[in-house]
């Protein structure tokens, strides 16, 4: 039951993905194109995906747990820190450069071409390197 | 007039917002892209492999199924690999250290009003824009 509403929620994203066009690398860079021919089609997609949630949040406030069992995630501490903005300004970077995200890295695999696949390779590794980084920074002891 | 690709852009964000509300209400998790993926392929979501897993099966099936019937877009991605490599170590690098990506900081964080999200997902629309600007304008690449 749970693989299966994974599987349907995954889904549910990828067709989503498709028919916002934010699989399009152009539509996206265009929407970070400030400068430029500027598209915001990008806030009307992250604004439709943010009005269910709004929703679920406030489902869940009143829920402990999620149909299947699961706690409903407790948020985050609120900590801006240095790992959040470089992070994020690194992908931010790579996002500029490519016009691809993961959500739609993974959503385009099958029609995005040798270009899409290797993209995905590289996101992958970059996420494996981060796990070295960060490993290699939690125990210092070990060196 | 609204252009139709903004309306198309509502409507594929209603569902993705819908995929995102699913699997919280239902199977208690965030729906970010990067962190599903992420402890996927490094070793740390282990105890969640099959969830993992079917949820990526889903999210790449899905669009094959679309593409299969010939109804696919084209990604119209740049054909520079050297761009596509350092993008992709970038972006992948990037949404692990921070925590997330658009799906996660943006879509589930901002609708919790989650500090972290809005200023993650600022930070990244911030970012992107300076790289579009030095990188299209300034340089005349992508």
């Amino acid at each position: 039951m749970r693989g299966l509403m994974a599987f349907l929620a995954g889904g549910l994203f990828g067709a989503g993905l498709l028919v916002s066009g934010m699989t399009d690398t152009e539509k996206v860079q265009g929407w970070l194109d400030f400068f430029g021919a500027w598209d915001p089609t990008l806030a009307f997609v992250m604004g439709g995906a943010i009005l269910p949630m709004l929703a679920a949040w406030r489902v869940a406030a009143r829920r402990q747990r999620a149909v299947l069992g699961t706690p409903i995630p407790v948020p985050a501490d609120p900590v801006i820190d240095r790992r959040l903005i470089a992070g994020s300004a690194l992908f931010g970077f790579g996002w500029g450069l490519v016009g691809l995200c993961p959500g739609p890295a993974l959503a385009s695999l099958s029609y995005g071409g040798v270009e899409g696949l290797v993209f995905l390779a590289a996101m992958v590794a970059g996420m494996i390197g981060w796990r070295g980084v960060d490993h290699f920074r939690a125990v210092p002891e070990a060196m | 007039m609204i252009p139709m690709d903004w309306i198309y852009g509502l409507i594929g964000g209603l569902m993705i917002g819908g995929a995102a509300a699913l699997y919280l209400l239902v199977n208690g998790r965030i729906m970010g892209a990067s962190g599903i993926l992420g402890g996927l392929v490094d070793g740390t979501g282990r105890a969640t492999l099959a969830e993992r897993g079917l949820f990526v099966a889903g999210l790449v099936g899905v669009p094959a199924l679309v593409a299969l019937a010939g109804a696919a877009p084209d990604t119209r991605i740049t054909g520079n690999l050297g761009l596509i490599v350092l993008g992709g170590l970038a972006v992948g690098f990037g949404t692990r250290m921070a925590n997330g990506c658009t799906s996660g900081h943006g879509v589930c964080g901002i609708s919790r009003f989650s500090v972290r999200g809005i200023v993650a997902t600022l930070a990244y629309i911030g970012f992107g824009a300076v790289t579009l600007l030095v990188v299209r304008h300034w340089m005349g690449a992508v």
